[in-house]
């Protein structure tokens, strides 16, 4: 065993009880001192918890932050996500490889530095954006590149790059980093002054099933983008049958574009513990998860010293503010670099310390979620939302916003504005509204939910932002009047290909076909049918897939033929031999006459 | 009027598709009155003496030689059928595309276990036709018009898909024709 000790495998285990639930802990874990989890590592963690090796090492082989070859000590993860790319985070990477001496991909000889792509790691407010092992760096440039890998070179210690610390909690002795909040609109629930405990008193004062009733007179919907009624999702946990229930924190933004979360978990971490807490009286559950992704585990720290403060003031614990028989406390769980664990059901294989494979619905996770007890997972807004409706009451909730959507959204809004950034927005609120408000009334499209959301374009920015027209689970990205809609298309089902699971079919193949279908338009080789195929491909994915990454990853696709049917129809052009124009002769005889030594006499180049 | 012609060929197939087609048993003869052969295995034509009403392609593209004979199939066939699913998806040959052209070249002719090949000589007359480095599936290679499933698509299925665009109607295969499992 090269970096880690049989010893300290031993110990990492017992400090999570031996428990084989508690792998993701473990393996991060292990990961984090060892610098990968080895094939010996695999086998003593599997000797420990008392399972099969394959089952760790399927698990250290899903996620992107763990691997079983060997990264130097310090990882740089530069997030190459679309709204880096148009913040040129091209040059930001070729400044990384001439400074290292390495590709992407690659760590150093002396075994230090390991450079690494990301996807988004919810900073495109403040792109381009990497990871320096849990550092986050942000609006990166070639010089700043050079003066950190400097500094890494002379200290190896990602901890002492740090130059000027953010705003708010990002300045704290607790996180310590260069993030900006950017909160840039304050609304009435998120953002606002509120009187802190005072949901929590009022629930504790009223009977479990009346506070689901309130949460239902206020008609608050899930904030993470599908929307489902979070009482009714309270009273199916709270009737379904099982003596032990968990409440689930979901702060796993993975969405391209979302940073709303980041924003919370800095600034208004301990409204959203009121609220888990709120939710765990009411559906019967005294333990609570907050499933966290690895991105952020820069704020690891400022959470759980915030879950002790609540603990040392009886907010959490045995009998909670002096309420008989309501005991409940909260553990953080930390994720490892996976998009699908946004998903509700693969994020509780997740946390059951398995890869982050979604489940098959039903039974719904309200019926048999985390370790088969009925489980509610709630978005971290939504939770803040259950705070503050406890403090001012259902009516005052649902005094802003639209009909059907009350109350406001958190949007984290970025690409080609002049004021990205966090705004809490009322529901319905037109698009032409938000673009003049961020300084982008330009825009040629608006990607409004994220890569799969709908990419939308003029004749859309009427429409409004709310349940029932434009959905969204906060993430808004601009789009220039300069940008090639196709290539950004192209780009977000790159994504899909590297973040779908592989369990079906449909998304697995069909997310790959989709984007050769995209590269052969862009390389002017497309035809008219080409659009039809990609129309008929996509909806075959969107129906056919087993979770709703693959239900919707076909939309980048899907939305832009709809919204930019012409850019697509300027590209294309009926071919009249009947030839495949992507079929390269050439290309494909190439091994052959390198292997032969003789060059083709029925195809002369 | 002269009957409408059809040409058949086999490409990285293993003629199988073209035996399923003489199982249409008897019913050759009525095809014989509806069809002339033009290039084919069946009558050992071999270049296309003029433009065809159907082709069929049994087989993926593993050779110069494969897409030759496609793109040939494709400008001299109204309407161009892939038969069977090496021709449709690249079949059992696809399985080398996994692995590189020079690992199976190797494998095959060098390090496999039942090699004898004490001059360990790869072939390389010029009159073999160099492999591709992988086996394509007809429709990356032409435009297909038409794909008929199967390992081989059976005799009535052919049958009945050839009667249906001869005899100018739609092709509806009857779900027993077209299930497999």
């Amino acid at each position: 065993m090269s970096k880690i000790t049989e010893a300290a495998i031993k110990e990492i285990c017992a400090s999570c009880g031996n428990d084989r639930d508690r792998l993701m802990d473990v393996v991060n874990a292990v990961q984090a001192k060892a610098g990968c989890v080895s094939d010996e590592s695999i086998e003593a963690i599997a000797k420990q918890l008392s399972c099969h090796r394959v089952e760790v090492e399927s698990v250290v082989s899903f996620y992107a932050f763990l691997s079983k070859e060997q990264k130097g000590s310090v990882v740089i993860r530069l997030c190459n996500d679309v709204v880096d790319k148009m913040n040129g985070v091209d040059a930001v990477a070729k400044a990384f490889e001439d400074e290292l001496g390495i590709k992407f991909g690659q760590t150093t000889d002396d075994g230090k530095i390991t450079l690494e792509y990301a996807p988004c790691i919810g900073m495109c407010d403040q792109a381009p954006a990497a990871l320096i092992n849990n550092e986050v760096m942000t609006y990166l440039s070639t010089d700043k590149v050079k003066e950190i890998v400097k500094n890494l070179k002379a200290c190896n210690d990602p901890a002492k790059l740090k130059h000027r610390l953010g705003d708010g909690n990002n300045a704290s002795e607790m996180v310590h980093s260069v993030v900006h909040n950017g909160i840039r609109k304050k609304g009435p629930v998120i953002f606002a002054d509120y009187d802190k405990e005072a949901g929590l008193k009022n629930a504790l004062a009223m009977s479990p099933v009346e506070v689901i009733n309130e949460i239902k007179t206020a008609r608050l919907r899930g904030r993470g983008g599908a929307g489902f009624p979070t009482g009714m999702k309270w009273e199916f946990t709270r009737a379904a049958e099982g003596k032990k229930k968990y409440i689930i924190c979901n702060a796993d933004e993975g969405e391209p574009g979302t940073f709303k979360d980041r924003a919370i978990l800095t600034e208004r971490a301990d409204l959203m513990f009121e609220g888990m807490t709120v939710g765990g009286y009411a559906i019967g559950a005294d333990s609570g998860i907050v499933y966290l992704r690895a991105e952020y585990a820069y704020l690891t720290k400022l959470l759980e010293k915030i879950l002790q403060d609540r603990r040392n003031a009886n907010l959490l614990g045995k009998n909670v503010l002096g309420k008989k028989g309501f005991d409940f406390d909260i553990r953080v769980q930390m994720g490892a670099g996976a998009y699908i664990c946004g998903e509700e059901t693969a994020l509780i294989s997740s946390c059951e310390g398995l890869r982050g494979d979604p489940k098959n619905r039903p039974p719904f996770p309200a019926q048999k979620g985390y370790l088969g007890h009925p489980t509610s997972v709630n978005n971290v807004e939504t939770l803040c939302c259950v705070g503050r409706i406890l403090e001012m009451g259902a009516a005052w909730f649902a005094e802003t916003g639209s009909k059907g959507s009350p109350s406001t959204k958190l949007l984290s809004i970025s690409g080609d504005c002049q004021m990205p950034g966090v705004y809490e927005f009322p529901f319905g609120v037109k698009v032409s509204e938000l673009l003049k408000e961020i300084g982008a009334e330009n825009a040629q499209a608006v990607l409004v939910g994220g890569p799969s959301g709908q990419i939308i374009g003029k004749a859309d920015y009427e429409r409004t932002i709310c349940y029932d027209d434009l959905a969204t689970g906060g993430a808004v990205v601009v789009f220039g009047p300069e940008r090639n809609m196709l290539e950004i298309a192209a780009e977000y089902m790159e994504f899909f290909i590297e973040e779908s699971c592989g369990y079906c079919t449909p998304c697995r193949v069909g997310n790959v076909l989709l984007k050769n279908g995209l590269d052969k338009i862009l390389a002017g080789k497309g035809e008219p049918g080409d659009l039809a195929m990609l129309e008929e491909l996509g909806n075959t994915v969107k129906t056919t897939s087993r979770c709703g990454l693959g239900q919707t990853s076909a939309n980048p696709v899907l939305s832009t033929l709809k919204n930019f049917r012409s850019t697509y129809e300027s590209l294309v052009k009926e071919s009249k031999d009947g030839m495949q124009p992507m079929f390269d002769i050439s290309a494909a005889l190439n091994d052959a006459e390198t292997i032969a030594d003789r060059k083709s006499v029925i195809f002369k180049n | 009027m002269a009957k409408p012609k059809v040409a058949t060929t086999s490409l990285a197939g293993c003629f199988g598709c073209h035996m399923s087609l003489l199982d249409i048993d008897d019913r050759i003869l009525k095809l014989v009155e509806l069809v002339d052969f033009d290039k084919s295995p069946i009558d050992d034509i071999k270049e296309f003496t003029g433009q065809c009403a159907i082709g069929l392609v049994e087989g993926g593209c593993a050779n110069e030689e494969n897409v030759r004979v496609l793109q040939d199939f494709r400008k001299h066939c109204d309407i161009l059928i892939s038969v069977g699913d090496c021709a449709t998806m690249g079949g059992l040959p696809a399985l080398r595309n996994t692995i590189t052209l020079e690992e199976c070249l190797n494998e095959a002719y060098l390090d496999g276990p039942t090699v004898y090949n004490p001059d360990g000589v790869i072939p390389n007359d010029k009159e073999i036709p160099l492999c591709l480095d992988r086996v394509y599936p007809c429709n990356e290679v032409v435009k297909i018009d038409y794909n008929l499933p199967g390992c081989p698509p059976s005799a009535d299925t052919l049958w009945e898909a050839l009667v249906a665009l001869l005899t100018d109607k739609p092709v509806s295969l009857p779900y027993e024709l077209i299930k497999y499992d």
